[in-house]
């Protein structure tokens, strides 16, 4: 008897198209089946940044693929499914648009249950995927071209708080300007961290926003990025106008530490001043060496537990949309109806989109 | 049976059988609320299509769908993608094809069939394309398949210059505000039944992606 509700584990198809990847994910309650991402990343090279335009054109032309995809990785037929899933939001409505409306159409077209959630739990749900016992509560830090967020999690499905995010640029949009301004390519992230490798990240003390005393007291999860970015680039044009030469390492190195700094620094202030010993870092920026290096070394002095999901699941995908839904499944949350859309604020309050009134439904359970 | 879907101007789905009569149809003049109608939309017109005719008592009967009729704008890109998507996805999961059809040749259909006996002559479909832009096709009856001659467009014109435009094509212009989804399965149906391909599979939108690539940092000032 006990083992009943995992031999009928639900089998989730997850679609997400908030940004620039289109992520079909399938996952047998807390196994990962498929994880599917047609990016289309190196479309929005030349633009220095996501288009959102060029980002919902390819995602109606990667979804269909992708979902075959998915399914054969997965060796499982949409017939075999118990739900869908979809993110509702946050992220760029017109790119979003393009999954709710694959999702409610195959919802339909396969009579079954649709889950329509939230994006930033989302990335919280990832986690779970790892195949490691997941504890709560946590602080989540996630960090991406879209988001900088900090959460506190009580509970996956039920109770997830918003503790600060950014009032400007993300930290993965910070990062794509500063390598333009650097001269380098787009995206921002990984040549950033190229260059930094041989700088010197003390050379320059760059300010690190929202973090004076000042702004503590309304704003001491929050996160700003526009200073800095205004900062580097005064720096950088002081010194050509003087005719001095730039260090390009010195400045990626130095931009690169402010970040990683104000980052660590706050997710750690959230944990202590929660009592909360488990850090969880989500977002594609995780994938920053610097950022992972100082958040583990730090929170091991805090005696803080630091939780990273690998890349693949870090980044934004469809399989973290389908755990999601499992996991409200598995809480036996009734389906969402179909009278949901596009959200491009959703509050991460909001776990689950729309969800009906009916009596749980008895997707995969007994 | 054929499920049409077009989300060029506002939310239309219709069941149609293969000769066009219709089993079933849903629709919204909203020209926004794409994603959040085309799922009850799509559930409305399976559930009626099921019931059948009003008054008819037998109990509902699946229906069963062989295609899926995919209005390809010209349209608002946002709301047209939502339709695009939704038709490829519900035809995966039936298993069926997607027959893609221009959204201006179901409102051609539509006025072509309006008086069978008429003789319409050259008129010009004529849909908001925002922006101060109209997106037009020019049409000149309907050929041996059942299917509307289109012989100019999907085409933009501005909004003050259109007129101009179609004087000199001599088509006259009908101004369109609704895509009827029948329309499209019809199309497709006829296109289909025809052993026409389909010779789109990409959305007419008309425009490239309002983006210019950043010309080097921007100053900040010291
Ligand atoms: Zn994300």
């Amino acid at each position: 008897m006990a083992s009943a509700s995992v031999a009928h584990e639900p089998l989730v198809l997850g679609i997400e198209t908030s940004c620039d990847e289109t992520g079909i994910g399938i996952v047998r309650g807390r196994t990962l089946l498929s994880n599917t991402i047609a990016s289309s990343m190196d479309e929005h090279a030349r633009y220095g940044g996501v288009v959102p335009e060029v980002a919902a054109r390819a995602h109606l032309e990667a979804l269909q693929p992708a979902i075959t995809a998915a399914l054969a990785e997965a060796d499982v037929s949409l017939d075999d499914l118990d739900a869908v899933a979809v993110t509702s939001g946050p992220g760029l409505a017109g790119a979003l648009m393009v999954g709710v409306g694959a999702a409610k159409a195959l919802a339909v077209s396969l009579d079954k249950p649709l889950y329509a959630v939230n994006h930033l739990v989302g990335h919280i749900a990832a986690d779970i995927l790892t195949g490691d016992e997941v504890e709560y509560p946590t602080v989540a830090l996630l960090v991406s071209g879209g988001h900088t967020s900090l959460l506190l999690v009580r509970d996956l499905v039920s109770d997830v708080e918003l503790l600060g995010e950014t009032m400007d640029d993300a930290a993965g949009e910070a990062f794509d300007k500063i390598a333009r301004i650097l001269g380098l390519p787009y995206p921002g992230g990984p040549e950033i961290d190229k260059a930094a490798a041989t700088g010197d990240p003390t050379a320059i003390r760059f300010p690190r926003g929202m973090s004076r005393a000042s702004d503590m007291a309304e704003h001491r999860y929050d996160f700003s990025f526009s200073g800095l970015k205004t900062a580097v680039a005064r720096w950088v044009e002081q010194r050509e106008a003087a005719g001095e030469p730039v260090s390009v390492p010195d400045v990626a190195a130095s931009f690169r530490e402010a970040v990683v700094d104000v980052l660590v620094t706050k997710a750690l202030d959230a944990c202590a001043r929660h009592d909360v010993p488990r850090l969880l870092l989500g977002g594609g920026v995780i994938a920053n060496r610097r950022l992972r290096e100082v958040a583990l070394e730090r929170a091991a002095a805090a005696g803080v537990a630091v939780r990273i999901p690998p890349l693949s699941l870090c980044t934004d995908n469809g399989a973290m949309i389908a755990a999601l839904a499992a996991e409200l499944i598995r809480g036996g949350r009734p389906a969402s109806t179909l009278a949901f859309g596009a959200d491009s604020t959703l509050p991460v309050t909001e776990i689950q989109v729309a969800p009906s009134s009916d009596a749980p439904q008895a997707v995969g359970l007994p | 049976m054929i499920l049409g879907i077009d989300t060029s101007l506002g939310t239309a789905v219709a069941v149609t059988d293969a000769d066009g009569a219709v089993l079933a149809e849903a629709a919204s003049a909203d020209p926004l609320g794409h994603a959040e109608l085309i799922g009850s939309l799509l559930q409305t017109v399976l559930t009626d299509a099921a019931h059948g005719p009003v008054g008819q008592t037998a109990a509902p009967q699946p229906v069963a769908l062989t295609a899926v009729a995919a209005g390809m704008g010209p349209g608002p890109f946002t709301g047209l993608r939502v339709g695009i998507a939704a038709a490829r996805t519900f035809a995966l999961g039936r298993g069926i094809p997607v027959l893609p059809v221009a959204s201006h040749d179901a409102a051609a259909l539509a006025v072509l069939l309006a008086d069978p006996f008429a003789d319409v002559p050259r008129f010009a479909v004529v849909t908001d394309a925002r922006r101060r832009e109209f997106a037009y096709s020019v049409y000149d009856g309907v050929d041996d398949d059942g299917l509307p001659i289109r012989s100019v467009g999907p085409a933009l014109a501005k909004r003050d210059e259109l007129d101009d435009v179609l004087a000199e094509l001599g088509a006259a212009r009908r101004d369109v505000t609704a895509i009827p989804a029948a329309m499209v399965a019809l199309v497709a149906a006829r296109a289909q039944a025809a052993g026409r391909t389909a010779e789109l599979d990409e959305p007419l939108y008309l425009r490239a992606p309002d983006v210019t690539p950043p010309a080097g940092p921007k100053k900040v000032g010291s």
